[in-house]
């Protein structure tokens, strides 16, 4: 025996190398929690990144001089006034075209005072800095602008405004908003949930409780384990293939006697969400439903009940939180997808609110893509801005589902 | 005797409805059974459906004459509108930046995998896993953002002029990070299910907490970090958003990360995009990537799963 362990070290020389087997430890255990670390400062560069391009100094123009239009201060205009400016100054056409889109009579004073920029005074943005060199550069910001621009106006600006949020799709990032892109992803959202959680939660019903044990079930479960993992473009160009086209009577609502669109619209989009969150949602639906525990069924079918009678009285209603904070996941999955939109059709400009499932349609992410991939770096900014109201709407959404699950949570 | 007592009716009211234990039929129950049976089986109606859709345009491309498989596979540029098909332009985009990506993903992913479930204390975890999980949930489309208006400036004062505007290294470095989340969750999943009694039968024998960690708790969970590492690749190769934004348009065969190119899903997002007309070559050769798209990642994900099922250590 003692033959065998003569090339282990003993006495000093173990102790020696006990140090430097710790040393190698503590090396590698300080590798791994840099790890971690690496992610937490992507994560907090990725959000300062947000944060700093949202707000900061932009300089601009007057192409006319507000003076020019009238005597009053621009932000001491009222509603009357501002009224009569744009109709004795606005061609008769863009008049009444925007009359059309909303009464001007019904707009609110700060829509009207934006129309009056935009249209009349036709800011002109010479550049856009980020927060951060807006608060530390602040002194060189001023003097370059000041030489380079002698007439423009400096100021420290918020993209991220109650304007921002109410006001619809321009094509001056000055006065855009994500209003139709909210609506238009509410309305996509809605849909996706419409169809993906009976038909999720039917599935998940069926394979939990109805199926036997065969070579179907099997291809089911697996089918859908696939289906989880298929790039999202992927779904995209099937509802290109199949909503976009193939049912292009029903998704464009010609069936419903609407006329004046294509297959590209909101109805087909959703479901090609519905069916991009199906999988997701099944799977989830499919955990809420194991967790019952069996003594719940083994009861009810002990006192006459059928299957489905333990299923609706008894397994689905304690399996509903589970099936709620699972879908409420997946709907956030599909508030932040892109790619399919994209490929399905979404439209690159909108100033219009959706109004019905066969408009035409434009999403956050959408505009948060179109506004990224602008050259100006006014569009930058408002991407940011964009950008901030969609995490905030994923973070809530995500609040709701962990509170949901802490709330109703059973342990069995 | 017998037959008698057997002939006795112990109750004879006429709705007396005799005890019958075989399982009765219910028309209600059959329709509602039916009726989940069918949203069950729809999952298998998506699937072929999408290689019937995909499969057909994508037969429709590879019908054309103009188009050869010599062509497809033989030749580096891609331009279906003036005759070019050769795919290789847009996978190398697609190889270089999925590599990129796995070479951030996989050591960091692995490492926090590591350290979440052998070392930290159940108070590092409850800080440190909500910021993975935060990671997962950002839209890809704000990785994109990222890529383009963080990390490419960066790298831009790092490489200076060589680097182009958009560039697969940014790309790629930042559908690291994006994947970093789900290798590591999926890597702490396997090593977390290692049962406790290997660790303190590495401890009995005098191992430090790495040896343990990386000489007996790693082996034993690599079916599940296996299948992590294959579902991460999947991932990279079916990510769009972040490499139509940052990674440039246009196909370009290249395998230098610094250059501009478009991997086949940024082909795909840019040219359907814009407005196509049905059934020219265009139209139909998106069709045909998706389809290799689709099943790349499916193969991906069943190797990953009968990796998962094939070489699980089964204890007890």
């Amino acid at each position: 025996m003692s033959n065998q362990q003569t090339d282990y070290p003993e006495g000093a020389s173990f102790y020696s190398a006990l140090r430097t087997r710790y040393r190698i430890a503590f090396i590698w255990q300080s590798l791994f929690l840099s790890a971690l670390l690496i992610a937490i400062v992507a994560l907090t560069a990725l959000i300062y990144n947000v944060v700093d391009g949202a707000f900061g100094f932009i300089a601009y123009e007057y192409k006319k001089a507000p003076t020019q239009f009238t005597s009053t201060p621009i932000n001491d205009l009222t509603q009357e006034e501002l009224l009569v400016i744009l109709k004795e100054n606005l061609s008769s056409g863009a008049y009444n075209k925007l009359n059309d889109e909303q009464p001007m009579e019904e707009r609110s004073q700060a829509d009207l005072l934006n129309l009056f920029l935009e249209r009349l005074v036709r800011i002109d943005t010479k550049g856009t800095w980020s927060m951060t060199d807006s608060l530390f550069r602040g002194d060189e910001i001023r003097a370059e602008v000041a030489e380079k621009y002698p007439d423009a106006i400096l100021e420290f600006r918020s993209w991220l405004t109650p304007q921002f949020l109410v006001a619809p799709m321009s094509s001056r990032a000055e006065f855009a908003g994500v209003r139709t892109a909210i609506l238009g992803s509410l309305w996509l959202v809605g849909i996706a949930i419409l169809f993906a959680l009976p038909v999720g939660t039917g599935a998940a019903v069926y394979l939990q409780e109805y199926a036997p044990k065969n070579w179907l079930t099997r291809v089911i479960q697996t089918n859908i384990n696939n289906l989880a993992g298929v790039p999202s473009i992927v779904y995209g160009m099937l509802g290109l293939a199949l909503f976009v086209r193939v049912l292009e009577p029903l998704t464009s609502g010609s069936m419903f006697g609407v006329t004046d669109s294509n297959g590209r619209t909101i109805l087909a989009a959703g479901l090609t969400m519905g069916i991009l969150v199906l999988p997701v949602m099944i799977i989830n639906a499919q955990e809420a439903i194991k967790a019952v525990p069996d003594s719940l069924r083994q009861a009810a079918f002990g006192v006459g009940a059928t299957r489905w009678q333990t299923v609706w009285h008894h397994v689905l209603p304690n399996a509903l939180p589970g099936i709620l904070t699972g879908s409420i996941l997946a709907l956030s999955r599909a508030l932040g997808e892109t790619a399919p939109l994209i490929v399905v059709g979404a439209s690159t400009f909108i100033s219009i609110d959706p109004d019905g499932p066969f408009s035409k349609f434009t999403a956050l992410p959408i505009q948060i893509y179109q506004w990224t991939t602008r050259a100006q770096s006014e569009f930058h900014a408002i991407a940011a801005g964009a950008i901030i109201v969609l995490l905030v709407l994923l973070l809530t959404l995500n609040a709701t589902a962990i509170l949901l699950r802490n709330r109703f949570q059973r342990r069995w | 005797m017998k037959e008698e007592t057997l002939n006795i009716k112990p109750m004879e009211a006429k709705n007396f409805r005799q005890f019958d234990l075989k399982k009765k039929f219910r028309f209600s129950e059959f329709i509602i059974q039916g009726s989940l049976f069918i949203t069950g089986i729809l999952s298998i109606f998506v699937t072929v459906m999408i290689v019937y859709e995909l499969g057909k345009e994508a037969l429709l491309f590879f019908t054309n004459p103009d188009v050869t498989l010599v062509k497809f596979l033989g030749t580096t540029k891609w331009q279906p509108g003036i005759g070019q098909y050769g795919i290789w332009a847009l996978v190398s985009a697609t190889l270089v930046t999925s590599a990129i990506a796995m070479l951030i993903s996989l050591p960091l992913g692995l490492a926090s995998a590591i350290y979440l479930s052998e070392y930290a204390s159940e108070r590092a975890r409850s800080i440190l896993k909500p910021v993975l999980e935060i990671l997962a949930g950002i839209p890809t489309v704000v990785y994109g953002y990222f890529a383009l208006l963080f990390v490419t400036p960066i790298l831009k004062s790092i490489f200076g002029d060589e680097l182009q505007v958009y560039n697969m290294l940014s790309a790629g470095l930042v559908m690291g990070i994006m994947i970093l989340p789900v290798i590591s969750s999926m890597s702490e999943d396997a090593l977390h299910a290692v049962p406790r009694p290997l660790r303190e039968g590495a401890f009995a024998m005098g191992a430090t907490k790495l040896e343990t960690s990386l000489q007996v708790v790693l082996p034993a969970a690599l079916s599940g970090i296996g299948a992590a590492v294959i579902i991460g690749i999947s991932r990279a190769v079916g990510e769009t958003m972040i490499v139509a934004v940052a990674s440039g348009a246009g196909p370009n065969f290249s395998f230098n990360p610094l250059e501009a190119a478009e991997t086949m899903t940024g082909h795909i997002a840019r040219i359907s995009g814009g407005d196509l007309s049905y059934n020219s070559i265009d139209y139909t050769s998106l069709f045909a990537i998706a389809l290799m798209l689709f099943l790349v990642t499916l193969v991906l994900n069943l190797i990953s799963q009968w990796v998962v099922n094939k070489f699980r250590e089964q204890y007890e």
